[in-house]
């Protein structure tokens, strides 16, 4: 009984030998001596006891998974937070059709290793039945909230796990850890809970859901830090390699099926990769030659970027854009 | 603004420790300005975010960058020129990764404050130098006291509207010192500044050559933080009960202390004893883990243990109460009365309770306690005596800050109504 296997598909195992962490201390001595606290492992710590209160207080909670380096880590920090046993809720992947095919192959790889159920929400299907019409621009991204919200309703979830930071977006940094919606999946600022210590308040009145942030303390460094650290896999976009692209309101975007080149937008092959995954349509690649997580991260320290700024135009449409999706119940 | 150019903190090769600290002031003492200087000069504001305040502050009309627009996030706060809600932000030096909660100084000022300072190690509290310490600033001092904040510093702005004059700020320092020590604070320090110039807040100012001390973000980096959890008691709060095929864990977080295999421990509140036999964690079994890690722990008997059950040293055991006095501030709208039914949820317990009592309100300026006290509305600070349905394993807040703190919520509508500190914190300073 004491002995435990881990699943073979565990991608940490040389990773934790090097990186011991030092809040599980070895030496005897450690009762006289002050506790240095690498800050990953107190992020870390901290993100595990939100995924477990989550599990422990509500009836059907439910990960959000697209295959991004966020929704990565959240399914590695899951795995930590129940292990021996598996992750004890299905993951959600709200699919706006314009994926990126690497996405796709890693969601569907790593869902079938780790045996979880994937629900998928697709952004196409609204579309092609005429719910939601495509917009003039042909980004996406905003169309994700009914099919979300259906899928919210149609499951009856009741806690909603992201990958959301609070350091990507102004409005974000406002944002609770759990962020209580109504039935149309609003959120209203001036009427949040205010959260104490780490006590976190998940209740909430039939047909009213909690959206649960376990990364909010975290920053985009910390994220590939910690995906240094713990080695865990990523969809290869994430780092350099050659692509088709071209140049529109300043941001590189891939030629694909959807929208582009238009006419006048002049193709290019680069070395790029990208810093978000999100809806082709409208995230950028940046250039880059940064082959491996140690090289991302060298190269994310000194960008003087932030990683929305970089490469999401859905931001750029109003100075309260986040502000705006997020009160009409976007992620 | 050069420093866009300037390369930034690369962290990856060394461990930084984490500073959460929080910051407060009055209406137009600067903070949302120094905190955005505080940002600025790290070099922790990037490229399109100095471009996107550049803009936002042309668009009002300002030649200068407005700082503050850095940090109001929400439409209403940059229409209206106010921060309404508590806001995090994060920055890293090569010394010290800082989680910042940046506290609005007028509306519900209390609510917000209390929340800030909850998980904070140190506050920042802010004045106008022309001002001085001012009622809000023994307020704000009061809470911090509260909240069990050991760190205290006092960022003395707008020195640029007072000449930099060193005998105004000696002023002010030493009012300052007498407050703090008052409320049982050892560890105070002030620093003149001007957040609008940038002196003394990251670098050195050359306009008070009089001031040999550091500067803010210096003695936030360097500053050696007490009260640290693991040197206290052990209490484990049971989250989760894992179960796989031969396995049952019992999965949590440890709010203080350390925890060895082969410890003894009682169960509280049943009062059942038994043994570690094993700490796991998904990267291998550890012999010895220390607050605030995550574990999952078998025990050696099978006893009927599950969430809500406090795991605690034999010789360190909290109290066991049906009943408890506590402190308590008022989050919300509706006040708090005598007989209200309530939920209390305390670590990863939450039971049915009743307030009793209220016993008394505190005027935070004067320290002084009001009675009678018939309710406690929003942003008040009182007593109350509440009786549980259910026992509570809990100890003082001034001991431990995790098994101390609880929140009062409403059944029907799930609100959170109060933050509660077990027992009376600013006791010893009234006395």
């Amino acid at each position: 009984m004491n002995v435990l296997t881990r699943s073979p598909a565990s991608p940490s195992r040389e990773a934790s030998e090097e990186t011991r962490d030092t809040l599980g201390v070895t030496a005897p001595s450690a009762a006289s001596r002050r506790f240095a606290r690498p800050h990953l492992d107190v992020l870390e710590s901290e993100a595990i006891h939100i995924i477990r209160e989550v599990a422990a207080e509500f009836e059907r909670p439910v990960l959000l998974f697209s295959g991004g380096k966020d929704s990565a880590v959240m399914l590695h920090l899951a795995r930590k937070a129940f292990w021996p046993a598996t992750i004890p809720f299905p993951v959600l992947h709200v699919d706006t059709g314009h994926n990126f095919p690497e996405v796709l192959e890693f969601r569907d790889r790593t869902v079938q290793q780790l045996g979880l159920r994937l629900i998928v929400a697709s952004v196409e299907e609204y579309i092609a039945s005429g719910k939601l019409r495509e917009r003039p621009d042909g980004t996406r991204n905003p169309l994700q909230t009914v099919p979300l919200l259906d899928a919210i309703a149609a499951h009856r979830f009741d806690a909603v796990l992201g990958g959301g930071r609070r350091d990507e977006e102004k409005a974000r940094a406002k944002e609770r850890i759990f962020s209580l919606r109504d039935e149309f999946g609003q959120w209203d600022p001036r009427r949040q809970r205010p959260e104490l210590w780490n006590l976190y308040n998940g209740r909430h009145r039939p047909g009213e859901h909690v959206r649960v942030f376990p990364l909010s303390n975290w920053t985009e460094l910390d994220v590939w830090e910690y995906i240094d650290r713990e080695r865990i896999e990523l969809p290869s976009i994430y780092f350099a390699h050659e692509r088709d692209v071209f140049v529109r309101n300043g941001m590189l975007l891939a030629v694909g099926l959807w929208g582009g080149p238009r006419d006048g937008e002049v193709v290019e092959r680069k070395k790029v990769r990208y810093r978000t995954v999100g809806d082709g349509s409208c995230t950028g690649a940046v250039e880059s030659t940064a082959s491996t997580v140690a090289e991302v991260i060298a190269e994310i320290a000194a960008s003087r970027i932030t990683e929305r700024g970089a490469t999401r135009a859905d931001d750029r449409l109003s100075e309260a854009a986040m502000e705006d999706r997020k009160r009409e119940g976007y992620f | 603004m050069s420093s866009i150019d300037t390369a930034a903190v690369n962290t990856l090769d060394r461990d930084v420790d984490l500073l959460r600290f929080a910051t407060a002031g009055s209406v137009d003492d600067g903070k949302s300005t120094l905190v955005g200087r505080l940002l600025h000069d790290s070099k922790s504001v990037l490229a399109d975010t100095l471009e996107a305040v550049r803009r936002a502050s042309r668009d009002r009309g300002s030649e200068e960058l407005e700082l503050a627009l850095l940090t109001d996030g929400l439409r209403a706060e940059r229409e209206q020129g106010i921060t309404i809600d508590v806001a995090y932000r994060y920055f890293t030096t090569p010394r010290r990764k800082f989680i910042l909660a940046d506290t609005p100084g007028h509306v519900q000022y209390t609510r917000n404050m209390v929340t800030g300072a909850s998980t904070a190690q140190l506050v920042v509290l802010l004045v106008d130098a022309r001002k001085g310490v001012v009622e809000q600033t023994r307020r704000h001092l009061a809470v911090a006291a509260l909240l069990g904040v050991r760190h205290l510093v006092l960022a003395v702005n707008k020195m640029d509207l007072v000449d930099f004059d060193e005998q105004v700020f000696t002023r002010i320092a030493e009012d300052f010192a007498r407050a703090a020590e008052a409320l049982g604070i050892r560890d105070h320090t002030v620093i003149p500044v001007s957040a609008l110039r940038g002196d003394n807040v990251v670098d050195a100012s050359a306009n008070m050559p009089w001031y040999q001390g550091p500067t803010l973000l210096e003695h936030l980096e360097t500053v050696e933080v007490e009260g640290d959890p693991a040197e206290q008691p052990m209490r484990f709060p049971v989250q989760y009960v894992i179960r796989a095929p031969e396995y049952r864990g019992y999965a949590g977080q440890l709010a203080s202390g350390l925890l060895r295999v082969g410890d003894e421990v009682v169960v509280a509140p049943t009062g059942l004893r038994t043994r570690i036999a094993g700490i796991d964690t998904f990267d291998g079994p550890l012999t010895e883990a220390a607050a605030p890690k995550s574990i999952t722990i078998r025990l050696t008997d099978e006893l009927d243990v599950g969430r809500g059950d406090l795991l605690v040293p034999v010789h360190a055991q909290p109290r066991v109460v049906r009943e408890l006095d506590a402190t308590v501030c008022q989050l919300a709208e509706t006040p708090l009365r005598a007989g209200q039914r309530v939920l209390i949820k305390h670590t990863t317990r939450t039971v049915k309770a009743i307030v009793d009592e209220i016993t008394h309100r505190l005027d935070v300026t004067t320290l002084q306690l009001q009675r009678p006290c018939e309710e406690l509305a929003l942003n008040d600070i009182g007593g109350v005596r509440l009786r549980v349905a259910a026992p509570l394993a809990v100890d003082d807040y001034a001991t431990d800050r995790l098994t101390g703190s609880f929140l009062l919520i409403d059944e029907q509508d799930g609100a959170t109504l109060a933050g509660g500190l077990v027992g009376d914190p600013l006791a010893a300073a009234r006395s």
